[in-house]
């Protein structure tokens, strides 16, 4: 089921246009990865989805309704430019966040006191926000982030500010927040942690979505029919076999052992590739080279 | 749901508690009382001190002249030469020497080693007059007693024509009453009028402010922070007041200065005369006060004090607040600040000059002219120099103004908290304001 739909948003400002006809969809209970260069405009989209800004044209649909306010206790938003107040106790500032979703305050007490135990902060709750490190600063905005368990998660670069240890355990929490059924809208430039977490991207550029799908559909799109191969074998006598349909990207020899990478140029079967290599020697191993998410992201937006 | 007074109690509870409210709390009424009891206290220390004169009269004429008081004692010196006689003085250690050397002549000479005091000076002049005085009338045969008998005391009291027949009136108390609600309502829109734009600066350089308007509308985050800085004003204002009362109540207490009369003396004095009063207070300032303080009209001095008190800080606080939003910090404030403080700051200085010309026509426009009337309007309250309609208006116009300013300065605010890194100029401004 699909949880938030946008349909042709447009924002302009005075000088330039954020959004030109955007339509995302996210399906509930999946990560949707909303990636793009700087400026691109996935900051305006998010602000839209949040209600901070209004689209100039174009709607947004959370559960199939049109955006109303009451819908903001039903989105927890972790924003790129986010902060604390530095005077104020964390327990406080939390229950103070909470209560702002519209928690109760015994829910909300309730609820930040099992989430400080599982990220094991307890001892920081009577402590005051500036006595905290950066990184530990990042801990409770997330934990305030989620501690209304709303069913739309928003994280614009979740992961700055956090060591690769503190990373791990809140990409294990991202990921076990979906597994509870909450559909999280994920914007990064880490293309690494996209990999990772995301099951749909949409990749947008300049004010247009320029490519969006699922994960998978997409690095096949962007296969390119090449294949890497560890082959210990007479080379020369491969290479002279090859037909034009064939071309060595690459060629790497250690010793009698030949690093590949070959590319397939017409509609062959990858078996006719193998059974011309074994005529010459043994094929250690021979895998597609799938594109990375961080290639795709700099071949479509150079494309674009 | 309604989130203000979940900001409201936040911004509240966040100030009161903090250690720069409590000492101004403590301090404030502490500055404010002492500035009432020093004057009283500083005249006590001196009348304390006890000091002895030396007096040589050649004449001799002088000794029922100088009785010893109980701050001031005398000693007749006889030494007839006037170097030895001033090297005694010298050794004796008395703070002054009068020397007496003409029979019932009117000069004398007063030596000591520093200048000497006005009051000792002050005081054996007095002595010496009256001494003469006295002389004089035993030679011209006129009797003392039939002369303190023909003098008069005389005390105008001030009544005003009005709709419900004459009234007591002082011209002086209502005048200080006006001008110490000028001062403290400019002082408090001051005070916590920069206070609302430090808050909203802090939001924005802490980025806090996208987080929490996520959760809330741009309108309920401004509101919830000016009214939650209103009541701390307010909470601070009650404090001096009760503080001060303490304050200035106890030590009257114990050091008997019993400046002001009682509530209970009070009722009483209401039903005497003015100069049944006069021969009580032996004072007819003192008397003129207390009528002054029973006749005030309090309900409608108290009422147009909190109204303009609230409608000013609410008209400012909403500017501040809209400055605030636009700059990055508290150093780029200064070219939007000049516009917002010139009015009041010019209502202030006019205040002065309007205490003495109440109807003129500048004491007409200022109170009612909503950037101006908070601070002007009260004190032509106080004097009881105003009509009802222009008072009306007055309340009307800045009820308006405020209204009005609330919603420009929400406007500036929703897009001034998210734009960072962007020297914000006039005409940037305007264009914020017709943003949807």
């Amino acid at each position: 089921m699909e949880i938030l739909k946008t349909q042709k948003v447009v924002k302009q400002f005075e000088n330039h246009r954020a959004l030109s006809e955007v339509s995302i969809s996210v399906e509930e209970g999946t990560v949707f990865g909303l990636l793009g260069p700087n400026g691109a405009g996935k900051t305006t989209l998010i602000r839209i989805i949040n209600q901070i800004t209004a689209p100039d044209s174009g709607e947004v649909f959370l559960f199939n309704e049109k955006l109303k306010p009451e819908h903001i206790k039903d989105i927890g938003y972790l924003p790129e430019e986010r902060g604390l107040y530095k005077k104020m106790k964390v327990g406080e500032q939390a229950m103070y966040f909470a209560q702002l979703k519209g928690m109760t305050k015994n829910d909300a007490k309730a609820k930040l006191k099992s989430l400080f135990e599982k990220f094991e902060v307890n001892e920081w709750w009577n402590k005051k926000v500036e006595e905290l490190s950066k990184g530990m600063q990042q801990k409770v905005q997330f934990i305030t982030t989620i501690v209304h368990q709303p069913k739309l998660l928003i994280f614009d670069e979740p992961f700055s500010g956090f060591d690769p240890i503190n990373a791990d355990v809140l990409k294990n929490e991202i990921l076990a927040l979906k597994k509870n059924g909450a559909s999280i809208i994920f914007s990064t430039h880490n293309m690494a942690s996209v990999e990772e977490v995301c099951d749909n991207i949409a990749l947008i550029n300049k004010s247009n979505k320029i490519l969006d799908g699922k994960v998978a559909d997409i690095k096949n799109q962007f296969k390119s029919n090449v294949f890497e191969i560890i082959f210990d074998g007479n080379f020369n006598k491969f290479e002279a076999s090859l037909s034009a349909d064939y071309e060595i990207v690459e060629n790497a020899q250690v010793n009698a052992t030949s690093i590949l990478k070959v590319k397939i140029l017409n509609d062959l079967s990858t078996n006719d590739l193998l059974s011309r290599m074994l005529q010459f020697g043994k094929v250690i191993s021979f895998n597609e080279v799938v594109p990375s998410m961080h290639d795709i992201f700099i071949k479509a937006v150079n494309g674009n | 749901m309604n989130k203000i007074p979940l900001i409201l109690k936040r911004e509240y509870l966040t100030r009161v508690k903090k250690k720069s409210f409590l000492i101004m709390t403590i301090v404030g009424p502490i500055l404010m009382a002492a500035l009432m009891i020093a004057p009283i206290w500083f005249a006590m220390m001196d009348d304390n001190e006890k000091k002895a004169i030396s007096i040589y009269d050649k004449t001799g004429k002088y000794v029922s002249a100088f009785d010893n008081t109980e701050n001031i004692s005398y000693r007749f010196l006889t030494e007839n030469n006037a170097e030895k006689r001033k090297d005694e003085f010298k050794k004796s250690g008395d703070y002054a020497m009068l020397s007496i050397l003409d029979t019932l002549s009117n000069e004398f000479v007063l030596y000591s080693e520093k200048t000497p005091d006005f009051e000792i000076k002050q005081k054996l002049t007095e002595k010496l007059e009256r001494f003469l005085e006295e002389q004089n009338y035993r030679k011209l045969g006129i009797n003392k007693a039939t002369l303190d008998s023909a003098k008069v005391s005389v005390h105008i009291q001030p009544k005003t024509l009005t709709a419900d027949g004459e009234k007591d009136s002082s011209a002086e108390l209502p005048l200080a009453i006006g001008f110490i609600a000028a001062i403290i309502i400019y002082m408090f829109i001051f005070m916590y009028g920069v206070q609302v734009m430090r808050g909203v600066i802090e939001e924005k350089v802490n980025r806090v402010v996208e987080v929490l308007i996520s959760s809330v509308k741009p309108f309920q985050l401004m509101a919830g922070k000016i009214i939650g800085i209103a009541l701390v004003a307010l909470t601070q204002f009650l404090l001096w007041a009760i503080l001060t009362g303490i304050i200035v109540g106890v030590v009257s207490l114990i050091f008997g200065l019993n400046s002001m009369p009682q509530e209970q003396d009070l009722s009483q004095l209401q039903n005497m005369s003015s100069g049944e009063l006069d021969g009580i207070m032996g004072n007819s300032q003192i008397a003129g006060i207390v009528f002054g303080l029973m006749n005030f009209n309090w309900l409608a001095m108290i009422t147009t004090f909190i109204f303009f008190f609230i409608g000013g800080y609410l008209l400012y606080a909403s500017l501040f607040a809209a400055i605030g939003s636009a700059v990055d910090n508290e150093t780029d404030t200064q070219q939007f600040m000049l516009p917002v403080t010139v009015p009041l700051i010019l209502a202030f200085v006019a205040a002065q000059g309007i205490i003495k010309n109440p109807d003129g026509s500048l004491a007409f426009w200022m109170s009612i002219i909503p950037f101006t009337s908070p601070i002007i309007m009260p004190v032509r309250v106080a004097m009881g120099r105003y009509e009802i309609w222009e008072l009306v208006l007055s309340v009307g116009l800045l009820v308006g103004a405020f209204l009005a300013t609330v919603w420009l300065a929400a406007k500036i605010y929703k897009v001034g908290i998210l734009m960072y890194g962007k020297k914000v100029s006039y005409k940037e401004l305007w264009k914020w304001l017709r943003y949807k």
